[in-house]
């Protein structure tokens, strides 16, 4: 069973039939006894850092969703749930992350060509780097959709997956079974599911 | 790179796709579940559900389709019509919307667009315009274009913009309907104004059209059409091709649901 962990942030509605459309049960929870019963576990978010980050320790799920990670059950973390994964951001200020990977948020306008729109909004394609289990079905080359507005900078050996907006942002990245996707795999049609199913192959 | 996003719009009235759709090989050409999952297969890149339901105890009849439609279709859903407070933008994003569209109810009370876009993020809310040439002035017509708001357009445009909307949907009612292409003109005006992704709408009559809409306005990030591919005019799976051949950016049609079989 997968977990999705609920702490109040975004529409978690197109994640759980996502995994319903691969076969795979997915129980939006805040309840620590379901994320121990889980065999991986999903952080999802949208909209800004500080909040989100705010509602996860509010919810009393940082400390948790941090101890799973530990335990070594494979935590999926999906565009605003990828940037919390790190050391910290720099969205409207400086806050600090879950430090499960090392790494910043930063502004996409310090990474691409100036002129281009933010967020950077739509279909783009995936350069992958190394071989994360999540692409074992994904050759690379397709395009997966993104709305960001931030991107991570963290060392080149996280960096599974890499997408160009007139310059390079990072799309998914993992440090052993912590693993982050930039983009939504639940609003990138199959090539999206293909990679939801195989982190529930993981 | 980021590629130009191809958008068909299905209206929808009492839980049933409106405007004639004129498919062979789908079951039930009216149902909008079957329809976005033939688009979605097609390579459709989002999908808008436009709702035109008279009666408000009709509305749940749309919210229930939108559940059914995006616990099986995986890719951007845009909800638009009778959105007008915050609550119409609640029920809708419950219901599996990922943005929702504005148009009439953003003119009647600007504030909208701040409310839903400090709640719910810019990235949700879409200011949809409908625009046509006053004595050569782009003025923002409200009520489905019937009713002009004397509103100058590329400043009413910006105006949402720095409120908090975060795409642009510019539909031209001097070009909709004729299908001789997109308003580049007021495209152009328009992109010059913002820095948000600016959808086309109206216009649209062949693959040419697109070409001509990407190629003339760079600024461009999306075309949006309904008749013309409803009725299997121009086949969404065609255009992209022909994108792609022209040195446009598009996703290439990757789902095994891809054969498509329109009626031409």
């Amino acid at each position: 069973m997968v977990a999705i962990v609920d702490y109040g942030v975004g529409n978690l509605f197109s994640l759980r039939s996502s995994f319903a459309a691969i076969g795979e049960s997915a129980e939006v929870t805040s309840d620590i006894a379901v994320l121990d019963a889980a065999d991986r576990i999903v952080l999802p978010g949208v909209g800004a850092f500080a909040d989100a980050a705010e509602r996860l320790r509010r919810s009393g799920l940082w400390d948790e969703v941090i101890r799973q990670a530990q335990s070594g059950k494979p935590l999926l973390g999906i565009c605003l749930g990828m940037q919390l994964l790190f050391t910290q951001s720099f969205e409207f200020g400086k806050y600090a992350g879950l430090d499960l990977i090392p790494g910043d948020v930063r502004p996409i306008s310090e990474r691409i060509r100036p002129g281009l729109k933010i967020p950077h909004m739509g279909w783009n394609s995936l350069e992958l780097r190394g071989g994360s289990p999540i692409f074992k079905d994904t050759p690379g080359g397709e395009c997966v959709y993104f709305v960001h507005s931030y991107f991570a900078d963290t060392p080149e050996e996280y960096i599974t997956a890499v997408t160009d907006y007139g310059g390079e942002l990072t799309a998914a990245v993992q440090r052993e079974n912590v693993y982050g996707c930039q983009f939504h795999p639940e609003k990138s049609g199959s090539v999206g599911l293909a990679i939801l199913k195989a982190f529930c192959e993981i | 790179m980021l590629t130009k996003r191809i958008i068909p719009c299905l209206d929808v009235r009492d839980g049933r796709v409106v405007k004639g759709v004129n498919f062979q090989g789908l079951g039930d050409v009216a149902s909008p579940v079957e329809l976005a999952r033939f688009y979605s297969g097609c390579g459709a890149d989002e999908l808008v559900f436009y709702d035109i339901t008279a009666s408000y105890e009709n509305r749940s009849l749309f919210t229930d389709i939108l559940r059914e439609t995006a616990s099986q279709v995986f890719i951007p859903l845009t909800v638009g019509g009778g959105i007008n407070t915050v609550a119409d933008f609640d029920r809708v994003l419950k219901s599996g919307a990922d943005k929702v569209s504005v148009n009439s109810g953003a003119i009647r009370n600007p504030s909208l667009v701040d409310e839903a876009a400090r709640r719910y993020g810019s990235q949700c809310v879409v200011l949809s315009a409908d625009i046509k040439r006053v004595d050569g002035i782009f003025h923002v017509f409200a009520k489905g274009g019937r009713e002009d708001t004397g509103m100058e357009a590329v400043g009413w445009i910006r105006e949402c913009v720095s409120r908090g909307a975060g795409e642009v949907v510019v539909n031209s009612i001097d070009t909709d309907g004729v299908k001789h292409g997109f308003d580049l003109e007021m495209l152009e005006a328009v992109c010059d104004a913002v820095q948000v992704p600016v959808i086309a709408s109206g216009g649209a009559g062949c693959i040419e059209d697109f070409l001509t809409l990407f190629e003339s306005v760079p600024g461009v990030d999306a075309g949006l059409a309904a008749s013309v591919f409803h009725f299997g005019q121009v086949s969404i799976a065609d255009l992209k091709t022909a994108m792609t051949e022209r040195g446009i950016p598009a996703r290439k049609v990757q789902d095994s649901f891809s054969a498509e079989t329109q009626s031409r």
